[in-house]
């Protein structure tokens, strides 16, 4: 067993674990935050994406000692007061999601696309999320929200509002 | 509050933003997997890893003994109270059914199968433990490959004597709807065309993002089990049913579920396992599957064989279609089972007017993941072969693919029309729909650049796809159901509460797993009962809070649970009438209701319907002989189906370098009858248009020859990513559904049904002019280069030999 001391969503936590256990296990098991999730196992589905030190890792993909002494941002972490981070808000606005198993680790790694590019093109935002995979929404809304989110939304699509004829 | 200055004047039709959502992106959800309870066990199993075997012995020893676990079963130990796993359709009274074991007993007919569990106290220990149980197999010859299994050489049950499980036929002569399909073709050889195609529908897996987790808590009187399921209510009975249980002892929850697709539509070994176990042990146990089980044990969809004969005239004109499947069950016959094919067998026919129709199915048992329902379950399957025929009748009569459709389709006028299969097609507006298409997709301006890149032989070719489709959705008329064989009925029910506070309780027994019923049913009982959309509440998935149900799969929820839904809000509204009319000190017969209120014609006097909830809930002042209680339910049978149609237009480039096939255009103009929520309309198209888009290019399961699945990971199974696909361009006509109340129609599997014929059309016409007329699906690069190239054409075809870059050492063999 390893000692390990993790800040995850601004809180401070100190455990004991088996030095195999994968840091979305630590998470999930441990810490009761099963707003992550687990999809694969193979680190291909993204579904189980945080915030390592503000960038996204697949937290399946990474073990639980590793994470001693870092921050962690889940999805669980990301509302302030009440206030949905931006990406947040435009998952839901943009109809991003269906299902939302994926929607954590989508979400989480949208933000983390939009730091390192703040103005992605479409052909940017899909490479950037090829990491995440949804079996729901055909990526066509997720990409309105990363476009939504940095600010550049797409011309009204009457289709989705009903207005069309 | 700006919601309510914001608020429609007719909630149906508007683009409510989920109630869903809140929960979903701030990661306050309950997945099956997230429950922890008190004293609860992890299970873990041990799966066979031959596709074909019989279990001589199994030493459990060392995993007994091993650090914190509870329990160790196999087959033999729950051999008398397992029972076997429920069909719920037998296609014919004689169908060959084999018994199916949660855990094999002594034979194992799948690479997969659950041959043992443990109990532990956590998930890490049981699978350390999993590992230390010494399986000893004696190994059998294995079936794989459906062809082969059709002779019946080597078998997957060998105590079944036959890997034939049914024939099932539909003949048009025969039920009366058509003429004869044998003097159809008799005709048509002498006299006109006849089309003769075998198409593949590859196996492919659904692959729902959460994978399958099923916990049971037997404390207390009732054995509770909550599940990742689409089908809490048929769970519930069949657990009874198998075991021997009372329903009323159990209860099923499905809490939030991540995606189904049809994949979800079962009753699992899984899950009776867990149950088994739970209650031999006292204990809480979940059951959480990893990704790899889940692509190898979860059922799979499609894998058939199609034939197809389609007859015409030298003209075009359709005049007969034969269909022959053979459809592959796995190892055993699912829940629905070889009901998957016979789904499709109404919709071979599609928009067009047959007059002799013959479909024929063969159901066969092989030794590989069984298989069920996979979205569409049946018209994918359909829609592909038609579609994809009706483009070689086109080609052989020489004319744009669209021209030999409208020849052929029923006209806008004709509806109601009764198809060749004696099916009712309510409405629709296939010449409005196209037209829409053609003018958002710019179809002559692609076929003229389509013509410019074959004169001018470019390597980068471009292709058009067409799919004008139909399905039958709104599962299902009970008596329909029971006409063939089915083990159930097709109702759905709906139950309305008025509280006194005038929030509006529901519950549906249709069970969402994504679709967003909660914002949906809300819009409806906001226009009906005149509420606002934010005092609605939807319970669902609860055989406790929402007792009866036949739950979601078939695009049936809004068309026959949102029906449910008007009946019961229709009842409120009926027995709060005689309420108001004391309270207001007026006649029922001068009483009107609209807009949530119940006013005096003519007068300024009124009570609103949330007021009469408070009075009701009080009861101080009602008339003689009334209950204090406006609840009401409602169960709705449908009396048919209903048909959602659409045109999908495809442009895709070929590189016949490569074979890369690249999505340019993609257009999709459905009528699905009357939209209540635009934009989750919308991502149900755009999420079944990928679906369909990933059979065509890039999904399929695959079998190594020893029938082990070498797609068991997302490596391999490949799913497609934002980087694989492209925005879509969506729209819709509107022929409302004259079958409900609401006019809707179905809208789930719509887009996976119409893409995949429009996506292989558009490659295939591409590289026709190679002299290609089919590719394998799914259409990797490789299939498309080697059709190319081994139809041996000139052209662009042809590889640029001279610029290309030698990746290759050929002395080391063939570089493909």
């Amino acid at each position: 067993m390893a000692r390990i001391s993790v800040s995850v969503d601004g809180s401070s936590y100190s455990d004991e674990v088996e030095p195999r256990m994968l840091l979305v296990q630590y998470l999930r098991e441990r810490l009761g935050k099963v707003g992550t999730v687990i999809g694969c196992d193979t680190s291909n589905c993204g579904a189980c994406t945080v915030h390592l030190d503000g960038v996204s890792v697949k937290s399946c993909n990474i073990l639980a000692v590793q994470a001693d002494g870092h921050e962690v941002t889940t999805i669980e972490g990301l509302e302030h007061d009440g206030v949905l981070h931006p990406v947040q808000a435009a998952f839901r606005e943009c109809h991003a999601l269906q299902c939302g198993y994926c929607t954590p680790g989508m979400i989480m790694q949208a933000i983390d696309l939009l730091n390192d590019n703040p103005e992605p093109s479409e052909e940017a935002i899909r490479h950037g999320l090829e990491g995440n995979i949804c079996r729901c929404t055909g990526y066509h809304n997720i990409v309105r929200a990363v476009q939504t989110a940095a600010g550049h939304a797409p011309a009204a699509d009457p289709a989705l509002e009903g207005t069309a004829s | 509050m700006t919601v309510t200055d914001d608020r429609p004047a007719k909630e149906v039709g508007s683009s409510r933003r989920r109630k869903e959502d809140q929960r979903l992106i701030t990661g306050r959800t309950r997945w099956t997997d997230n429950i922890q309870l008190p004293g609860m066990l992890h299970l873990a199993v041990v799966r066979s890893p031959f596709a074909h075997a019989m279990i001589t012995s199994i030493d459990t020893s060392a995993a007994k003994a091993a650090r914190n676990v509870v329990s160790v079963l196999t087959g033999a130990d729950i051999a008398d109270e397992q029972g076997s796993l429920p069909n719920a359709w037998a296609i014919t009274t004689d169908q060959k059914t084999p018994a199916h074991p949660s855990i094999a007993v002594d034979h194992v007919a799948f690479a997969g199968e659950i041959v043992a569990v443990v109990a532990a106290r956590t998930m890490a220990e049981a699978r350390d433990a999993a590992e230390l149980i010494e399986v000893e197999y004696d190994e059998l010859p294995a079936v794989l490959d459906l062809k082969e299994a059709a002779k019946d050489e080597v078998l997957t049950h060998p105590d079944l004597g036959t890997n034939h499980s049914a024939f099932w036929q539909f003949d048009s002569a025969t039920a009366g709807t058509g003429g004869a399909i044998d003097a159809a073709i008799t005709e048509a050889r002498a006299n006109g065309i006849v089309i003769e195609r075998e198409y593949r529908q590859q196996r492919l897996i659904p692959a729902f993002m959460e994978p399958r987790s099923t916990v049971v808590d037997p404390t207390g009187e009732q054995i509770t089990m909550w599940s990742a399921t689409q089908v809490p209510h048929i769970l519930r009975f069949l657990l009874a049913a198998v075991l021997g249980v009372s329903e009323a002892k159990i209860r099923v929850i499905a809490p939030d579920v991540g995606g189904g697709f049809g994949g979800k539509l079962q009753t699992t070994p899984e899950e009776f396992m867990t149950f088994i176990v739970a209650r031999r042990l006292g204990k809480p146990c979940k059951y959480t599957e990893t990704r790899s089980e889940s692509l190898m044990a979860a059922h799979h969809g499609r894998d058939q064989w199609q034939n197809i004969t389609l007859c015409a005239t030298k003209d075009g004109t359709v005049t007969g279609l034969k269909v022959d499947l053979l459809a592959d069950l796995g190892a055993y016959v699912a829940l629905v089972g070889g009901g998957v094919p016979v789904l499709g067998a109404f919709m071979f026919n599609a928009i067009y007017k047959f007059p002799a129709y013959q479909f024929n199915c063969t159901t066969l048992l092989t030794n590989k993941t069984w298989t069920d329902a996979y979205r569409g379950a049946g018209r994918p399957e359909a829609t592909y072969a038609i579609e994809r025929i009706m483009d070689e009748l086109a080609v052989e009569v020489g004319v744009d693919p669209l021209v030999i459709r409208e020849q052929n389709w029923i006209k806008h006028e004709e509806f109601p029309f009764t198809s060749v299969c004696g099916l009712e097609y309510d409405s629709g507006n296939y010449e409005a729909a196209t037209e829409k298409a053609k003018a958002r997709f710019g179809y002559d301006e692609l076929r003229a650049e389509q013509q410019r890149r074959r004169d001018s032989k470019d390597p980068v070719q471009l292709g058009i796809g067409i799919s004008t489709f139909t399905e039958m959705c709104g599962l299902a008329p009970s008596r329909v159901l029971g006409s063939l064989n089915y083990g159930a009925g097709g109702w759905e029910h709906a139950s309305v509460r008025m509280l006194p506070t005038g929030k509006v309780e529901i519950t549906t027994g249709s069970s969402a797993h994504g679709q967003g019923h909660e914002t949906a049913w809300s819009q409806i009982i906001a226009d009906r009962l005149g509420v606002p959309f934010e005092d609605v509440e939807v319970l669902h998935g609860d055989t406790a809070i929402a007792p009866k149900g036949m739950d979601t799969y078939g695009s049936r929820s809004l068309t026959v649970g949102g029906e449910a839904l008007v009946l019961a809000a229709d009842k409120v509204i009926a027995k709060a009438k005689p309420i108001a009319a004391h309270l207001l000190e007026a006649s029922e017969a001068d009483l009107e209701f609209e807009g949530g209120r119940f006013s005096v014609r003519g007068t300024d006097k009124g009570i609103a319907i949330q007021e009469i909830s408070l009075a009701t809930f009080a009861a101080h002042n009602l008339p003689d002989g009334v209950e204090p209680n406006l609840d009401c339910d409602a169960t709705y049978d449908p009396v048919s189906f209903s048909f959602p149609h659409g045109t999908h237009l495809c442009a895709v480039e070929v590189d016949t370098e490569t074979g890369q096939v690249t999505m340019r255009k993609y257009v999709a103009v459905d009528d699905v009858g009357v939209i209540v929520n635009p934009l989750i309309v919308a991502g149900q198209v755009h999420g079944g248009l990928v679906q369909g888009i990933a059979q065509a290019l890039f999904e399929e399961a695959v079998h190594d020859e020893s029938g082990t699945l070498v797609t068991a990971s997302f490596v391999d199974y490949t799913i497609p990513t934002a980087a694989d696909v492209i925005s879509f361009d969506i729209d819709h006509t509107t022929s409302p559904s004259t079958t409900n109340t609401l006019g809707t129609k179905g809208v789930g599997e719509a887009g996976t049904i119409a893409s995949t014929p429009a996506v292989v059309n558009a490659v295939v016409d591409a590289v026709r002019q190679f002299g290609v007329d089919d590719i394998l699906m799914p259409c990797t690069p490789e299939r498309v280069y080697r059709a190319i190239h081994q139809a041996g054409s000139e052209g662009g075809g042809k590889p640029t030999e001279a610029s290309a870059m030698p990746h290759f050492d050929e002395s080391e063999g063939d570089t493909l």
